[in-house]
């Protein structure tokens, strides 16, 4: 991320990031409340409080290895928190198990951070597993159908190759369009720039941008990236030490004189390649 | 990371407590394995119910269990056979007739070492297989994003190995029988100089239906706890590619342990309480 096109912190948001939604009043999609989380003696979620509106992007920031990606996992079902609970539409999440959870989950998108596509299958089978599985989509309707979602990102006509044969921006890709497969009505994305070069991480902001004017889901963003943070966000969370330190948009951000964030944002720019490098080696 | 002595009678008594502890850590994983293993035959038992829409999955994987596995059966099978025959004959010899040896050959090829050689090549084979494919999906996040989409794991990967295996194992079984034997025909044959008919004979007289049951059985034991470790092991999977090759060795160690543990419960089980006396 050494040349990142725009490394002024005080850049307006590009794209029109600030409030989309302007003065609507929009009810809570995903209420997180006081959720705890330990592996260990190793309390990495610390009393999470998180509000997200009806189709608002809410960014979540925070230095690598935080928790945001078991933050996620916790929205999503994946992990059982210890303590806390997530609501989704006022509907308590952390409880439900099998066909329940189940039905939530097809409401959800999951952009992982290091893609997950299944290397077993072809690009299009990918984005055409939840279809075949959940709608029972066969034959030249699915065929059409994944067409359409690849066209969505980008990738029209790729459908028959293999995860193995594609680029990292490419896989993201590939990524979304598996998680909006479903028309879903929340998108989680999980680091969606990370490990990408500067162009092909504008690309993929400009893509989610893109997407939730497209799709108008509700999303929430993980990311230790301020830029990507700034272009895709409606709205910035800050995690620090396991909980949410600060939440308002990138000017209140900026101009908030809580220490975490000032910390945060000094560092951030300063030393964003860094923490990028950090991140790549740990992750693979 | 223990210090090692500067004397060396201790250099000794540190190596044995290091093999205990060794001993100890193995006994422990083995449990805990087991445990996590029993939970997964849970749930692919319920899975089962929906075993209809994963019929394809479930060819695929018989497919890739059984057929690719055939190279590597006949190999093993003939020679045992071979070997079993020469050893018989060379044990029995001035003590039994040689119209015993064909008797001795099917015997021993049907009820242990059919079941059991085939079970531990196969298992080697396939359990690493399953744990280092499942493992990989599991550092990768595949199997997080598979759950994310409402797709149960279970049901789309475990349930599919375990009854590919459960239904290869016993056919794999037989080739190797047939095989076995064969290669034990013709040793005895061309270099033991038992004539084809008293090898037949000497098969047909003692041939009881429980003998190949029984081996069967056991095959299917087998193939249950080559896929279900494979599928464990590559479950529980974490730290990336030292992960992964973590648990594929953990996965061909589980299932031929509990092949050989299995193996003589069923002797006990099948043979003396069954159909003993
Ligand atoms: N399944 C797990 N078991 C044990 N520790 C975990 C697990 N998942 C995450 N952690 C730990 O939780 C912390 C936060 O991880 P993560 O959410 O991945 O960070 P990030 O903010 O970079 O996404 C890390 O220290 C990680 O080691
Ligand atoms: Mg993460």
């Amino acid at each position: 991320m050494t040349e990142r096109p725009d490394r002024d912190t005080t850049a307006t948001p590009g794209g029109g990031a600030t409030a989309r939604r302007g003065g609507t009043t929009a009810g809570p999609v995903i209420e997180v409340r006081d959720l705890w989380k330990s592996f260990g003696d190793q309390e990495v979620l610390r009393g999470i409080n998180l509000t997200v509106l009806d189709g608002e992007t809410m960014v979540v920031l925070g230095p690598s290895g935080c928790g945001k990606s078991v933050l996620l996992k916790h929205v999503i079902g994946l992990m059982k928190p210890d303590r806390g609970s997530i609501l989704v539409e006022g509907n308590e999440l952390t409880g439900l198990d099998g066909r329940e959870l189940k039905d939530l989950r097809m409401r959800f998108g999951m952009v992982f951070q290091g893609a997950a596509l299944f290397d077993s299958m072809t690009v299009g089978e990918n984005v055409g597993l939840p279809l075949k599985e959940h709608c029972g989509i066969e034959g030249d309707e699915l065929a059409d159908l994944v067409e359409g979602k690849l066209g969505m990102v980008g990738l029209a006509g790729a459908s028959h190759l293999q995860p193995s044969e594609l680029s990292g921006g490419m896989k993201k890709r590939v990524a979304l369009a598996r998680a909006i497969a479903l028309d879903p009505d929340i998108v989680l994305y999980d680091e969606p720039t990370t490990g990408l070069d500067p162009i092909m991480a504008e690309q993929i902001n400009q893509l989610i941008r893109a997407l939730q004017r497209k799709i108008h889901a509700t999303s929430i963003v993980v990311t230790h990236d301020l830029h990507s943070a700034k272009f895709t966000g409606d709205k910035i969370a800050l995690m620090h030490e396991g909980r949410i330190e600060f939440v308002g948009t990138m000017d209140d951000l900026r101009n908030s004189d809580n220490e975490a964030v000032r910390i945060f944002i000094a560092r951030g720019y300063a030393s964003d390649h860094r923490t990028a490098w950090e991140s790549r080696g740990e992750r693979q | 990371m223990r210090n090692s002595s500067p004397i060396p009678g201790n250099a000794i008594a540190d190596a044995g407590a290091g093999l205990l502890g060794t001993i100890g850590r193995v006994a422990i994983e083995l449990v805990t394995e087991v445990g996590f293993a029993s939970i997964l035959l849970w749930r692919s038992t319920l899975a089962l119910r929906k075993i209809g829409r994963s019929m394809p999955l479930v060819i695929e994987q018989a497919r890739r269990i059984g057929v690719e596995s055939l190279p590597l059966v006949i190999m093993t099978s003939v020679f045992t056979g071979a070997v079993t025959a020469v050893q018989a004959a060379y044990q029995l010899k001035d003590f039994v007739p040689k119209i015993y040896l064909g008797t001795a050959i099917y015997k021993s090829v049907v009820i242990e070492l059919g079941p059991v050689l085939t079970a531990l090549v196969v298992g080697g084979r396939v359990s690493a297989s399953i744990a280092a494919e499942l493992g990989t999906m599991r550092v990768t996040e595949q199997i997080d994003a598979m759950d994310a989409m409402g797709i149960d794991p279970i049901r789309y990967l475990t349930m599919p190995r375990i009854v590919a295996a459960l239904v290869m194992l016993p056919v794999l079984t037989v080739f190797a029988d047939i095989l076995a034997i064969g290669g034990g025909f013709f040793v005895s044959n061309a270099s033991l100089d038992l004539s084809p008919k008293i090898f037949i004979e000497g098969m047909k007289m003692h041939f009881v239906a429980r003998d190949v049951l029984g081996g069967l059985t056991k095959a299917l034991v087998f193939g249950g706890i080559i896929s279900l470790m494979g599928c464990a092991a590559g479950l529980r999977t974490f730290g990336g590619a030292v992960g992964v090759g973590a648990a594929a060795t953990r996965a061909v160690v589980t299932s031929c342990v509990l092949i050989l543990v299995s193996d003589y419960v069923l002797a006990v089980l099948l043979f003396k309480i069954i159909f003993g006396e």
